[in-house]
């Protein structure tokens, strides 16, 4: 699904990511922790191919194709989804109006019509139910006035509208209170159908109770220092990071 | 990511096409003759002429305001033509059947189709090209309701009562410079009377068209509302690219009797000049109308055209319980300026005006709103709420606010909110990353920007609207 190797990548002139590999494979869940600053939140952004994130060295496969071919909505609608930390808002443009005009984008690309609005209505209230938002949100303005729990549970909302190949959980779980965790989890776990693959950049091992990785890795300094099952998340938990940084170094 | 809001905001403006329509235009020039001649052949009575001369001497004492926020050289009034009609019309023709087909088919290009079974359903259109008025359609079934619409150019002979009554009664033939010129020049116009207690079967709407080369357009707008009557009216305007800057100064009047309504919308895509900033429509109108005891009087407008726009649509509240709006987006780009805004003056008790102005510059472009709330000593409980937002596109292109704000007497309430914003990276990098191109996201930023605004358009005015963003947008981003 996501093959990357020995990836450099920089933010305006600073260098955060410096040789690092992973490797998912398709249905695969693989968590990525690791202290702040070490350049979790950059990996996201230079896979989706945020503006003034850069990859300097090494190569992305996704889906067999090299990623960085692609622009950014074109790597959007050939499956790679970006749960972002801070959602933006966008004053004015309801979310049904949003949505849909995703949902087509990608439609539109893989050779579909565009979905009637009575289609599309019916299908964005059933999720929102999934997410536990009342049917009302979708005629507010994207994100504008939402609460914390409710911009996360709005991105995992796309994120099922979307139904993404890759999704990249950009520290869904921060700012968020248990009963929104559990939330936005359950949607997560709706989502595993062993086909579909996760990359979930968290800083605390919380987040991982409820959604279960077939690998964690830690990133330090730009690059995966250790790897290992979901007891690597606890001992995280229990030492901390130092201990990892004193070992690598 | 300017780069990409740059290249989004360029394109072709679509109305800029030039009809071969053989004109009889006068040559260019101002005097007391042309004055004369334009009332001659609009076979005007003697009333008609001293008001215009009248005009035109006070204009000729006036000065050239200086004190908008636009940059412009001096215009020179000799280099215009104040008069240009389609030949074709000099007998004036009685049906469709007998306008120029030439002329039909310049309003079909323009997506405003004149034959009567073609057209929305419940839209009577006012077709004005260059100096006259070439058709207005379903008058028939706006007769059998009472309701006059017509050009301003035969009411004057049908209905002088009416004109000679309110015609300059809300905006004075010397209220201005520009305002001056225009009522000693004016050529054509539409006229709407709606008589007591009528609601008016449809929206009436005047569709403006320059076509000529060098040639000024100075179209005056007459609406009055009966008491207790109910009109909503839509005004649209487009003109052939040129390198020259062409005049259009135009002035409305609206008189909303007790208890009357009126809603008045306009979509203005003059020419805006080319991407370099050469050519492109001076627009300076007045726009005013008189709200008396519990009437209402609303303008929507959305500005996307005109290389220089100098526009105030006001309201005064002269009767108790009076409500004026203003609803108001403007566009500039690349090297367009506007300075427009409103004046609400409240006169009444209890009377309540509400502006909100949506600016957006990209390119080049300068844009500025300019608004005056006045609540006079009379005006117990009086109520404004104001707000301004300015939506920047790029970073060479600016945005100003000149609130005034006057308040005489002490139970007067006056609000007034400004933002100015940005589109920003973030919000763009949104729409992409759920797979939008670039182009699509900012149109669909700056719609939802306009949004308070365009609910207030009629429908199909409304959908026109967004689609004339979108085109006067692209190339802003790139």
């Amino acid at each position: 699904m996501l093959k990357i190797s020995d990836l450099y990548g920089k933010v305006e002139e600073k260098d955060i990511l410096k040789g690092l590999s992973i490797d998912v494979k398709p249905g695969e869940v693989h968590a990525i922790m690791g202290p702040n600053g070490s350049g979790k939140s950059t990996l996201g952004n230079v896979l989706s191919g945020r503006p003034g994130y850069e990859a300097t060295a090494g190569s992305v496969t996704f889906k067999g194709r090299n990623l960085f071919d692609m622009d950014t909505e074109e790597r959007a609608r050939e499956g790679l989804f970006l749960a972002f930390q801070y959602p933006v808002e966008i004053p004015g443009v309801s979310n049904m109006e949003f949505l849909k005009a995703a949902v087509d984008a990608k439609r539109k690309h893989h050779g579909q019509s565009d979905l009637s609005s009575v289609d599309f209505l019916k299908l964005a209230r059933e999720t929102c139910k999934r997410v536990n938002l009342d049917a009302s949100f979708l005629k507010r303005g994207v994100n504008e006035g939402f609460s914390g729990g409710e911009k996360k549970r709005n991105e995992i909302m796309q994120m099922m509208l979307l139904e993404p190949d890759l999704c990249i959980l950009d520290e869904t779980d921060s700012g968020l209170d248990i009963d929104a965790l559990q939330v936005v989890a359950d949607g997560v776990n709706a989502m595993r159908d062993g086909n579909r693959s996760f990359l979930v950049v968290t800083h605390y091992q919380r987040l991982l109770d409820y959604i279960i990785p077939d690998y964690v890795h830690v990133l330090a300094g730009g690059r995966i220092v250790k790897s290992g099952d979901k007891s690597l998340a606890l001992e995280l938990e229990a030492k901390g990071y130092g201990w990892l940084e004193n070992e690598v170094a | 990511m300017t780069e990409q809001v740059e290249s989004l905001i360029k394109k072709d403006y679509a109305a800029g096409f030039h009809s071969a329509i053989e004109s009889e235009t006068l040559p260019p020039g101002l005097n007391e003759d042309v004055v004369r001649f334009i009332s001659a052949k609009k076979e005007e009575p003697e009333w008609l002429l001293d008001w215009r001369l009248k005009a035109f001497r006070a204009w000729q004492e006036m000065e050239e305001p200086t004190w908008a926020h636009v940059h412009y050289p001096e215009i020179d009034f000799q280099t215009i033509s104040f008069y240009s009609a389609p030949k074709s019309m000099d007998s004036k023709p009685k049906s469709l059947d007998e306008v120029d087909p030439e002329l039909l088919a310049t309003y079909e290009k323009l997506g405003i189709p004149l034959h009567e079974q073609e057209m929305l359903a419940g839209v009577a259109v006012d077709a004005v090209f260059d100096s006259v008025s070439v058709v207005t359609t379903f008058r028939e079934k706006l007769y059998e309701a009472g309701v006059i619409f017509c050009p301003i150019s035969e009411a004057v002979h049908k209905y002088p009562d009416l004109l000679k009554k309110y015609l300059g009664s809300v905006v004075p033939q010397k209220d201005n410079y520009y305002a001056a010129l225009n009522s000693a020049v004016f050529s054509d116009g539409s006229f709407v009377y709606i008589p007591k207690g009528v609601r008016c079967p449809m929206e009436l709407s005047t569709y403006f068209r320059i076509n000529e080369m060098n040639t000024g357009q100075f179209e005056r707008t007459l609406i009055v509302a009966d008491e207790g009557s109910y009109v909503s009216y839509l005004e649209g305007c487009t003109a052939p690219m040129r390198d020259e800057n062409q005049l259009h100064a135009a002035v409305v009047e609206l008189v909303a009797l007790d208890d009357a309504q009126i809603k008045y919308s306009t979509v203005q895509n003059w020419y805006p000049g080319n991407a370099e900033g050469k050519g492109g429509i001076y627009n300076f109108v007045t726009k005013r109308g008189i709200a008396h005891t519990n009437a209402k009087i609303s303008w929507t407008q959305v500005e996307t055209g005109s290389a220089v726009t100098w526009k105030y649509p006001s309201c005064i509240l002269k009767g108790d319980n009076s409500v004026g709006e203003f609803y108001s987006v403007a566009l500039t780009n690349n090297f367009q300026q506007a300075d427009t805004g409103t004046k609400m003056i409240h006169l009444g008790k209890n009377t309540r005006s509400t502006i909100i102005a949506k600016g957006i510059s990209a390119g080049r472009s300068d844009s500025a709103y300019r608004g005056l709330v006045r609540i006079n000593p009379g005006a117990e409980g009086a109520r404004n709420y104001t707000q301004c937002d300015s939506l920047l596109i790029g970073d060479r292109c600016g945005a100003h606010t000149f609130p005034y704000i006057e308040s005489k007497n002490p139970t007067g309430v006056v609000e007034h909110e400004a933002t100015t914003s940005k589109v920003s990276d973030d919000q763009l990098f949104l729409c992409q990353q759920r797979g939008l191109d670039a182009e699509k996201a900012v149109s669909m930023i700056v719609n939802g920007f306009c949004r308070e605004v365009f609910k207030e358009l009629p429908m199909e005015f409304a959908v026109e609207a967004g689609k004339l963003l979108e085109v006067s947008l692209e190339g802003s981003v790139g």
